[in-house]
């Protein structure tokens, strides 16, 4: 392992500061750029949606004297209920946030020193699109590569399409959800889908595999969650650590990091052999049930109780129990599944547990969403590509069905395919969201040319070339918000205030950028409004509607299949695969397999990382009040265990990797809420950006000593819970 | 009469702090300073422990020893509903309330006084939960009177088990917690 300093690279200078403090406002110069016009006294209440997280709740911004007071809850949308998360309702911070981008920044030396000078937009687009033209004519546009994450990354994913680049990838897939989706599909041909189709609110019996839901703050599925838990549902939970949600269970199975395969197929041994499953709906919608069950055979709690240290009778009980509540039984599918590098099988033995339940399709189970159809503004067919994307040579992952961000770094360090030499990066802090971070580095030096956008200086805002300052969500309008849900709605983000300086919103950088870049006539329309207020009435509705309200229902559609929901499977068999054909021809295993985790060296703690209710991924922990919330990690160690080491609450030590990289300072948590072979940390803490002054050089980031990783080998994913450290105290 | 109380269910509760968050938005706390906070407690060991969540703050008791112990009259109870105040006028912050309170849940603002949860009177007197209760994702907190035996609250102390913290201090906290 190669050793590198991060204070040289990740940062922007102080020097910045001041001179951005110049920067003039240019609202009202460039078309659509400014907010509504609003009184100046008294409390106006503008609905918008959240971005302090991907579920999009839908919000009512209160504006008194001008200047944003708090943000609540829409009770029109669904899916906030009237509610916010702490995230959301600290949103206002990400407004104030005095360590945010002000003005487009070039740099003046090498790539990831400190130095930069200040420039306009349309400079900055300028030598943006030189550049990008420059590597188009000498490498093909595929040599660009685009990194978006989110709604506001719609407007680019069209701008660089129309550039002719198929190599557009976004963390949220090989870092997270990916091998969930390809589990699901190759067992139900559809995905669960985000916000997750999971009917926590109806389910009788809650199955929680490593999801720490509460900790784990997506909205909805927490209220449901907690009603759930007020009514008496039947929580079974299963994590090394003792969970908020553990807390809360009827049976908490304290799991040997990665066995869970072990684990499910010891369940669904039991419930086959007892004959507990859902008959009628397997006869009616399984596909290779038989060589299924035979494949389940040697998988008994007496095997699995080694492996997982899940004692067989607790297997058997809670085996039980779900067939009980069955078909009410939501084994919840999981949202960041990149644990072992088994996780698509892994999902896939999750997706036929619910299977042999009968609970996808049912009510308490995984309903149907339903969504409105808002048809596209129309503009010019995309080039074909003149190269597939370089991120999966030959299918070399049969089953990945977005391109890969850690496939793209490949290719940009390995020259093969072909070259990627520039990256265009938009709201993903790259360096803190994927894995092995020196990889990443060496990519990143390569590169011709390396562009972010972003609201604060993040760690992949020091790396690039060019900074581009966007409007955080509340001063600007977004891609309309349109995800399935219950019921059919859709959610408008518009401008609730003006940006503080020269930042712009995502969609006016797009735009202009594809005017440089001579692609135009791809972004036909005059102005945002207009692109908004076509879609919208072409879908039945208007803009001045949603502006008003915030959200529109649609006409609610049956969501269950007992109530007339499709019964539909997008696989090969049209049927819920059981024993998968696709996976054989692949020569991968059909039905799911336990291999055991590799051990790590005597004496260390596998790395466990996961989420706190009051930040995400790594772009709130510098928002002033949700820092006031929580603004250090901790590493939680067993209690027995940091004993032995002579650790306790409180000291500070440095996690060291068994390829020698060490953490950031972190403080210890001795806590009986963990077992003694893991530690766990919150993610998106340890920045070395010191331009993030309020949370520089506070906890410890895990993507710093997630050095290694274990590919999925049907998806590319990249499972990074096999990583081992050793806890070092700090003088 | 009134008596108002805070009844908080933890069995709900997730300690996402949210409640302080709202409290911040709505109050305009200070940068660095929280009216709420939510606190763990966990006993036995590993795999077995039991644990509580509670979202905590100034338990406006009945017998509150900061109004007792105020040598300017600044703290005080506020009718209706025996609210403990902090008349920021009067107060010259001598920090006596602070040392008074078995509950920390007194500061002193930046500008000087005694602060700290005021159950947000100013949204109560128009009919409106406090913010915190307003904003629970997991609708755990209900407010109300307990002089009123139909209230929410008193349903709910009536129909479970729940207990107030440090009794022993003879404060009679109105802050309770379903277990
Ligand atoms: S879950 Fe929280 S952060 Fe995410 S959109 Fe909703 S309110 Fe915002």
């Amino acid at each position: 392992m190669r050793s590198f300093s991060r204070r040289q690279f990740l940062k922007i200078t102080a020097g910045t500061l001041a001179a951005a403090g110049l920067a003039s406002r240019s609202r009202g110069v460039l078309w659509g750029g400014g907010g509504p016009e609003k009184p100046r006294q008294g409390t106006q209440i503008i609905p918008t949606f959240c971005d302090l997280c991907f579920w999009k709740c839908g919000a009512l911004a209160y504006v008194r004297d001008g200047k944003l007071w708090k943000i609540e809850g829409n009770p029109r949308d669904p899916l906030s209920r009237g509610r916010l998360c702490p995230r959301g309702t600290g949103g206002v911070g990400a407004h104030t946030d005095p360590d945010r981008l002000r003005a487009p920044l070039v740099r003046v030396n090498r790539r990831g020193r400190d130095e930069w000078k200040e420039v306009s937009w349309d400079e900055a687009l300028d030598y943006i699109a030189l550049r990008m033209r420059r590597i188009a004519a000498e490498d093909g546009p595929e040599a660009m590569a685009l990194f978006a994450h989110g709604l506001g990354g719609g407007f680019f994913r069209h701008a660089f399409k129309a550039f002719g680049t198929p190599n557009i990838a976004e963390p949220a897939y090989a870092q997270c959800r990916g091998p969930r989706d390809a589990g699901y599909n190759l067992t139900f041909g559809d995905e669960v889908g985000s916000p997750e189709r999971t009917d926590i609110a109806n389910a009788e019996c809650l199955v929680l595999i490593g999801s720490h839901l509460g900790e784990n703050m997506h909205n909805t599925q927490v209220q449901e969650f907690a009603e759930a838990v007020g009514r008496g549902v039947s929580l079974i939970v299963v994590d090394p650590r003792f969970s908020i949600a553990a807390s809360k269970a009827r049976y908490y199975l304290p799991i040997k990091p990665g066995t869970d395969v072990a684990l499910l197929l010891a369940w669904m041994h039991v419930i086959v052999k007892e004959g507990l499953y859902d008959r009628e709906y397997v006869t009616k919608f399984g596909h290779g049930f038989d060589q299924f069950v035979a494949s389940l055979e040697g998988y008994t709690p007496e095997w699995a109780y080694p492996e997982t240290g899940i004692e067989p009778g607790m297997i058997r009980e809670t085996a039980r129990e779900m067939a009980h509540h069955r078909p009410a039984t939501l084994v919840h599918p999981g949202r960041h599944v990149t644990w072992y590098g088994n996780d698509a099988q892994r999902s896939r033995a999750n997706a036929l547990l619910n299977a042999l339940l009968g609970s996808w399709g049912r009510r308490g189970g995984l309903y149907v969403p339903a969504g409105v159809d808002v048809p596209h503004y129309p503009s010019p067919a995309y080039p074909k590509p003149a190269r597939p994307p370089a991120d999966n040579p030959d299918g070399k992952y049969p089953f990945a069905s977005e391109p890969l961000t850690t496939g793209i770094r490949d290719a940009t360090l390995e020259g093969k395919p072909y070259p990627i030499k520039g990256w265009f990066v938009y709201a993903t802090n790259l360096l803190y969201s994927l894995p092995d971070q020196a990889a990443t580095i060496r990519a990143l030096e390569k590169l011709d040319l390396v562009v972010v956008v972003d609201v604060i200086p993040s760690e992949i805002a020091g790396w690039a070339d060019v900074v581009l300052p966007e409007n955080v969500y509340l001063e600007r309008y977004d891609e309309i918000g349109a995800s399935p849900f219950r019921e059919p709605f859709l959610t408008l983000r518009q401008p609730v205030v003006d940006a503080p300086n020269d930042q712009k919103p995502g969609w006016w950088i797009a735009h202009k950028l594809a005017e440089k870049l001579g692609v135009g006539a791809y972004f036909p329309w005059r102005d945002i409004e207009e692109y908004l207020d076509y879609r919208l009435r072409a879908a039945g509705h208007s803009l001045e509607e949603l502006k008003r309200d915030g959200v529109v229902r649609g006409s609610p559609k049956p969501i269950y299949f007992e109530d007339g929901a499709p019964s539909e499977f997008d696989t090969p068999s049209g049927k819920i695969e059981f024993f998968s054909e696709q996976l054989q021809r692949a020569g991968l295993d059909p039905v799911p397999r336990y291999a055991p985790p590799e051990a790590g060296p005597p004496g260390a703690f596998r790395v466990l990382f996961g989420r706190a209710p009051v930040h995400s991924f790594s772009r709130t922990e510098n928002n002033p009040i949700l820092a006031d919330l929580m603004d250090e990690n901790e590493v939680w160690v067993n209690a027995a265990a940091a004993r032995r080491l002579g650790l306790k609450s409180g000291d500070y030590v440095r996690l060291r990797n068994q390829d020698g990289v060490a953490s950031e300072r972190i403080r210890v948590k001795a806590t009986e809420r963990i077992r003694p072979d893991c530690v766990y940390l919150v993610h998106g803490f340890g920045h070395t950006s010191h331009r993030l002054r309020r949370t520089f050089g506070r906890g410890a980031s895990d993507a710093q000593i997630l050095s290694r990783y274990r590919t999925d080998p049907l998806m590319g994913g990249t499972g990074s819970n096999v990583n081992f450290v050793t806890l070092e105290l700090e003088a | 009469m009134s008596l108002y109380a805070m009844v908080i269910d933890t069995r709900r509760c997730v300690g996402c702090q949210d409640c302080v968050a709202a409290c911040k938005m709505e109050n305009g706390v200070p940068t660095g300073y929280t009216r709420d906070w939510i606190t763990e407690t966990v006993q036995g060991e590993f795999p077995s422990p039991w644990m509580e969540i509670r979202s905590e703050r100034c338990n406006h008791c009945d017998n509150p020893p900061c109004v007792a112990c105020c040598p300017t009259g600044a703290s005080h109870t506020h009718e209706p509903g025996n609210i403990v105040l902090v008349n920021r006028e009067k107060c010259i912050g001598c920090k006596a309330c602070l040392a008074a309170c078995p509950y920390n849940a007194r500061f002193i603002h930046p500008d000087g006084y005694a602060d700290k949860c005021t159950f947000c009177v100013h949204r109560v007197e128009r009919g409106l939960d406090p913010a915190c209760v307003a904003v629970c994702p997991t609708r755990c907190m209900h407010f109300g009177d307990l002089d009123d035996p139909l209230s929410e609250v008193s349903h709910l102390l009536a129909s479970r088990p729940a207990h107030a913290l440090t009794q022993a201090a003879g404060t009679a906290p109105r802050i309770y917690y379903l277990s």
